[in-house]
């Protein structure tokens, strides 16, 4: 066995899917939508990269074990940068306490 | 060592039930690759994210300097690369070697496209000054986090180029050996395993493109 074969026109669906999506952000980029800008090029590329997950790379047609290893590495992709971010915003909100007093020395 | 296939049955090593056990655990092991291939990836884009917040403005003004007809240019090829590449594994499913042959030649073929492109915009890069270091040419308000900007945008695509570099390498070995009959329909899967990686850099541009090219250029 050498895993399920996908039909031929998923694979030609799915890269014009890819050909039209490339075009929608492309598009959009220049089209002011104020801090949604961001989030339109996020979701356009997370889309892409779904699709390219769940059909070129089969995990749609994979077990349960697959399935949860392509999803694992980017629930922790997501804590990274999550973590990261709220550190670096969170700073200055409270005071950093003052630095200890050594005792002199005699 | 391990079974030699019998005539119609899929090669697999001694250790494993039967193929599909087999196909199960190469599968797995790849993912398992590609998610520390994800972490690796990450901690550049969470500095990105982070200088990205900080200097918004450098970051905007970088993004207009970047070529985005080469850049748009180079996500159709490396999107039909990976098409070509699915194409390839799947003629490899059905055991049609010589069309997972042409579909690999074409896949390295669009793989080298893409860093021909990449060696132009690096080249002109370095002719405008762009190139963090003692000759970094722009000057003024944005001229640190332009700097931040185009550290992360050589650390980032150079990254992609060298994992790109390494599957043409390796895309080339599997060609030869397919080529010599030594992948074969009784034992295809380096093929499978080699799409996985291939699509993964190509996810990794799907998110390099926008987040480098496009933001900021409305």
């Amino acid at each position: 066995m050498s895993g399920h074969v996908v039909p031929l026109r998923i694979y030609f669906g799915i890269f014009a899917a890819l050909m039209l999506l490339t075009a929608a952000t492309v598009w959009a980029a220049f089209q002011d939508f104020g801090i949604l800008n961001t989030v339109v090029a996020l979701g356009i590329a997370i889309l892409k990269a779904t699709l390219v997950i769940l059909y070129f790379m089969h995990v749609r047609y994979s077990s349960g074990l697959v399935r949860i290893s392509a999803v694992i590495g980017f629930v922790f992709l997501v804590l990274l940068i999550g973590y990261v971010a709220a550190d670096v915003a969170s700073r200055g909100w409270m005071p950093a306490p003052a630095p200890i007093q050594s005792a002199p020395l005699h | 060592m391990s079974h030699s296939a019998k005539p119609g049955e899929t090669y697999y090593a001694h250790q494993f039930e039967d193929a599909a056990q087999s196909h199960e655990s190469i599968t797995l092991g790849m993912w398992i690759f590609l998610i520390t291939e994800v972490m690796f990836f990450g901690g550049l884009f969470a500095a990105y994210t982070i200088y990205r917040a900080q200097y918004s403005a450098a970051f905007d003004e970088g993004s207009h300097m970047l070529d985005i007809t080469l850049g748009c240019f180079n996500t159709v090829v490396l999107i039909l690369s990976s098409l070509t590449m699915a194409l390839a594994v799947r003629c490899a499913q059905l055991g049609k070697m010589t069309g997972a042959l042409f579909n690999m030649v074409l896949t390295l073929g669009l793989g080298t496209v893409f860093l021909g492109v990449k060696a132009v915009e690096y080249t002109a890069k370095f002719q405008h000054g762009l190139v963090p270091g003692p000759n970094f040419a722009p000057h003024g308000v944005h001229s640190f986090g332009l700097e931040l900007y185009y550290s992360l945008y050589f650390a980032l695509t150079g990254m992609h180029a060298v994992h790109m570099i390494i599957g043409a390498v390796i895309l080339m070995v599997i060609i030869g050996l397919t080529a010599k009959g030594k992948i074969n329909k009784t034992y295809n899967s380096p093929i499978e395993i080699f799409g996985l990686y291939w699509h993964f850099v190509d996810i990794v541009w799907i998110f390099l493109f926008p987040l480098l090219y496009l933001l900021g250029r409305h």
